[in-house]
């Protein structure tokens, strides 16, 4: 009956969104306000509220395992604690796609709900755009990939969820990543929009703005906490690998960076008006392009998904049709794109402009070195690329791109002079070189951490400086928000080049009593003790941890052996410090008694995570500042405009 | 300016072609092996049971034309290819096996069990040999030719239509 | 965009526990080397060499039994002597550019390495467009 339910009401929303892409072109055509364009917000909003509905229905099938249903026995289990039953709705292939449209149907719903700032018209494009593309995906779901289907014969159990995937981090990641993932589609709108009623301007982006900073925020924070769950729950210690599907969610943070700042730009200084409509469809291209790299298994992953060429070829079929007419409008159209105000190159336009082009590089870079593999394959070669080529190749572009980040935002708009900021200039300046030679004298690190570490503290004291001379209280929220922007990705830079560099290592297979020593570290094997859960059972160490004279501290790896699926992960435990992690990871047993350990010492490597979280955080007080600033200018307009009544009824 | 703007339009249409080319084509996960052609390395492995012999390279170059059958008890298509082996083995073929990671117990059960097709079966405890000629899984077999140069890789399971298959590799490997 | 995974996920990081080999790992598929120097060569080594049973993934993040006998492998290579460019070009010979994440410079990649200067060429013939115009 649920299951029915959910079904119905995604074939519903299938409809609406059919509705809204129709009313929507045919309005667009009309030109003044028809009856069917005054349908194209309520369908949106009711869309959104209908696939809510049938998102909740599966997740309900999921919370009370309901065995009937093919995808929950597939993929859950009666034993598997309720947080992860839940999670679980999301942890294979039809769940995670109905997230999607999920996400795809509130974004329209809101935007159709809150969005007043552009024209109608541009408005009704927009939301048509937002129509057609998830109208390619409901028709993805409920034709090829229904996750709702019945089994003809309830099964007895289940088959369980991934061991792996049983942990917290899983209940985080892939929603705030396909919030913003998909949170893109709503740029890709606003762009395909524009472009149909030729409306490319500083309204555009102003209204584009924080809808695009929305999603970039989620997306920011969902690839922190992927690489974070990496890092603590695979065992090695490793937070990036360069894996195809890791790429499939930088791409697109990539391209929302690049436009976040190409729309602001537009926005205060209308300016780089094709570059923002090229990046707006850009970005959420990527998005699409990676949910076909990882669905259709042409491209070997630890991530990968289901395995189906079938299903691949309808996702292709997909992004051909909308990535491919995006494009082909934007060739026809961005002509008469009229050129914006002009700006010198020594000015905060050229700065972004700048940054601009250097993004793009970077997810070229990424975007060849995950499709290369693919195009030899063609030639029956296979190669494969992973960080030895996307480090150095990426660090090309984005070393100098962090020298201009540092400078830029002191520049001013349109026209300005470097010896102007000539001090601050000469500061950061003096601070990566003083970095660069200490660091080089006094470690022996590799060319890429000393520069990460170097262009990282510059950076760091950088960022700040754009709060120089200005009253503090009065500093628009937005502001704030790109200073700490900034210095998150400072902070992130320096958590990566310290763990690259200063990482220690120690593999030991120790009895219960010994010792090993890892960097400062010395670690007691106290015992080993059998443990149970609720669906598995694991050899749990008890380890003695303490840091030079420090205390000890107790930690707790394990060795976990599930049985539904049957498999063994291992259970990290961590000892943090403010300057850094231990990580401990307890192997197998040797067959003279000996316990295997791995441990690491991974100084301020909790910088890259906490950097992320601050690029978030930046990124929020400027989403908030712009939203106030927004609101506020509404309540004047309103305020003017009711004085005006009045004066005229008075007169 | 204009013709710039249908750059980004020509690459991902070049994109989708591609992929819409690797989709068609079967999902290949095997490691060819790049010593095809090449002589066997020197190696010299003891047996992997009593009862049988050792392989070593010298075993090959007699002149004779041998088959190379890298398994383990451990492995589960290796119980698929067991009568295929058989076959060959009534059918003339020398097969010389390679038990990787595999304890003698496992061994003698498994071959107990499934046959002994084998002439000579060497142990690999640590995937040695494996990995000096470009192995990179179980089962494979090779067709190493009477001077100990490899000549052929077949790699998984062999199937009832690969038999003609390896036997002519064998006949060309004369 | 990163996914739940199948079954061949599971065989990367952990076992199933059905038709497992029982053998102990190799000696130095667990074990560093005495010489913190050659231990640092073979661990940066290790990082770039794929796993051949793995979905994508270095032989240094990988518990299956044959990414340890290849770090056995490396490992005594380099106590040994041999340098890690040797012990690649070994490994290359056997399996194939694919057993190395670092491409080298060849026939079959060298786009990879063109496309990168195309790039930096492109990314300045628009800077200077842009900018000398506007001068």
């Amino acid at each position: 009956m649920i299951a029915e339910l959910g079904l119905a009401a995604l074939w519903l929303a299938a409809a609406l969104a059919a509705l809204q892409m129709i009313a929507g072109f045919l309005a667009l055509r009309a030109g003044n306000a028809s009856e069917l364009a005054a349908l194209i917000r309520p369908a949106a909003i009711v869309q959104g509220v209908l696939v809510t509905f049938s998102f909740a229905m599966l997740v309900w099938l999921f919370a009370i395992t309901d065995l009937s249903v093919k995808l929950v026995a597939s993929n859950s289990h009666s034993l598997k604690p309720l947080v992860f039953k839940l999670s679980g709705t999301w942890g294979n292939h039809e769940g995670s796609m109905l997230l999607w449209v999920m996400v795809m149907g509130l974004a329209g719903a809101l935007i159709a709900l809150v969005e007043r700032r552009l024209p109608e018209r541009t408005m009704n494009a927009t939301l048509a755009a937002q129509g057609v593309v998830s109208l390619g995906f409901y028709a993805f779901l409920l034709l090829s990939s229904n996750p709702f289907e019945r089994l003809p014969v309830p099964a007895a159990e289940g088959m369980g969820l991934n061991p792996l995937l049983q942990d917290i981090g899983l209940a985080f990641h892939p929603p705030t990543l396909y919030l913003g993932y998909v949170g893109l589609s709503v740029a890709f709108s606003f762009a395909v929009g524009a472009l149909l009623t030729r409306q490319v301007t500083p309204d555009f982006a102003r209204a584009m703005r924080p809808w695009v900073l929305a999603a970039w925020i989620m997306l920011t924070i969902g690839i922190t906490a992927g690489s974070y769950w990496a890092y603590y729950e695979l065992g090695w210690g490793g937070w990036w690998f360069w894996d195809p599907v890791e790429n499939a969610s930088l791409m697109p943070w990539l391209a929302a960076t690049a436009l976040l700042h190409s729309a602001s730009v537009l926005a205060s200084r209308d300016a780089l008006r094709t570059w923002t409509i090229m990046l707006g469809v850009v970005a959420f291209s990527m998005s699409m392009v990676g949910t076909f790299l990882v669905r259709s298994g042409i491209l070997t992953s630890v991530h990968a998904f289901a395995v189906d060429p079938e299903r691949g070829t309808f996702i292709l079929v997909l992004l051909g049709i909308f990535i491919g007419g995006a494009l082909l409008l934007f060739a026809l159209r961005a002509n008469t794109i009229s050129e914006g105000e002009r700006f010198a190159l020594a000015s905060r336009e050229g700065a972004l402009v700048f940054n601009n082009v250097m993004l793009s590089a970077i997810l070229a870079i990424v975007l060849l070195g995950t499709l290369y593999p693919l195009l030899t394959e063609a030639f029956d070669v296979r190669v494969s690329v992973g960080p030895p080529y996307f480090n150095p190749v990426g660090a090309i572009f984005a070393i100098p791109m962090f020298a201009v980040m540092a400078v830029g935002p002191l520049l001013r708009w349109r026209e300005d002079r470097i010896d102007r900021i000539g001090k601050e200039v000469a500061l950061t300046a003096a601070l990566v070189v003083a970095a660069l030679v200490l660091t080089s004298l006094l470690t022996e690190i590799g060319l890429l951490p000393l520069l990460g570490l170097a262009f990282g503290i510059g950076l760091a004291v950088a960022s700040w400086l754009p709060l120089r001379g200005r009253n503090l209280a009065r500093t628009p929220l937005a502001t704030w928000g790109m200073v700490v922007a900034h210095f998150g990705i400072a902070v992130a830079l320096i958590g990566m080049a310290s763990e690259s560099a200063f990482t220690k290592e120690r593999l030991a297979a120790i009895e219960q009593g010994d010792t090993a020593t890892v960097g400062p570290w010395t670690v007691v094997l106290e015992g080993v003790e059998p443990v149970a859960g609720p669906n598995w059972t694991a050899v749990q160490a008890r380890l003695s941890a303490r840091y030079g004279d420090g205390e000890a501290r107790e930690l707790t790896p394990q060795s976990r052996n599930f049985w539904a699926p049957p498999q063994q992960t291992t259970e990290s435990a961590l000892a943090t410090r403010w300057n850094g992690q231990l990580y401990a990871v307890v192997g197998d047993r040797s067959p003279d008694g000996r316990w295997q350990l791995r441990l690491w010492w991974k100084p301020f490597v909790t910088l890259i995570w906490y950097g992320g979280l601050l690029i978030a955080l930046g990124g929020l007080l400027a989403l908030i500042g712009r939203v106030l600033t927004d609101l506020r200018h509404r309540r004047l307009a309103a305020r003017i405009a009711e004085r005006r009544a009045d004066r005229e009824a008075l007169a | 300016m204009s013709w710039r703007l249908w750059v980004p339009l020509f690459a991902f249409a070049a994109f989708v072609g591609l992929a819409a080319y690797q989709l068609t084509q079967p999902k290949d996960d095997f490691v060819q092996s790049g010593m095809v052609g090449q002589p066997l390395p020197y190696f010299d492995l003891p047996p992997a049971m009593d009862g049988v012999e050792g392989v070593a390279s010298g075993t090959f170059a007699d002149g004779e034309p041998r088959l190379l059958n890298i398994w383990a008890s451990w492995c589960l298509p290796c119980i698929a290819e067991a009568p295929q082996l058989e076959s060959l083995e009534q059918q003339g073929a020398k097969i010389v096996g390679i038990a990787v990671r595999d304890r003698p117990e496992d061994v003698a059960g498994f071959l107990a069990q499934h046959g002994n097709p084998y002439t000579h079966i060497g142990r690999d405890d640590l995937s040695e040999v494996q990995l000096a000629i470009g192995s990179s899984g179980v089962p494979e077999t090779f067709v190493i030719d009477g001077q100990g140069v490899i000549r052929y890789q077949h790699i998984g399971d062999i199937r009832a239509r690969d038999v003609p298959i390896l036997l002519d590799e064998l006949e060309k490997a004369r | 965009m990163t996914r739940p995974a199948l079954a061949a996920f599971c065989l990367a990081f952990a076992m199933p526990l059905a038709a497992q080999q029982t053998m102990p790992p190799a000696p130095f598929a667990y074990r560093q080397l005495e010489d913190p120097a050659q231990e640092a060569a073979a661990q940066e080594l290790m990082e770039t060499l794929r796993c051949l049973k793995c979905q994508s993934q270095s032989i240094a993040d990988s518990d299956a039994p044959m990414a340890g006998d290849m770090r056995h492998q490396v490992r005594i290579r380099v106590a040994a002597g041999e340098s890690p460019d040797e012990i690649r070009s070994w490994l290359i010979q056997r399996y194939g550019d694919y057993v190395s994440y670092k491409p080298a410079v060849s026939a079959t990649t060298w786009p990879l390495f063109a496309i990168p200067l195309l790039l930096i060429a492109v990314a300045g013939a628009i800077l200077l467009r842009r900018f000398r115009k506007r001068a």
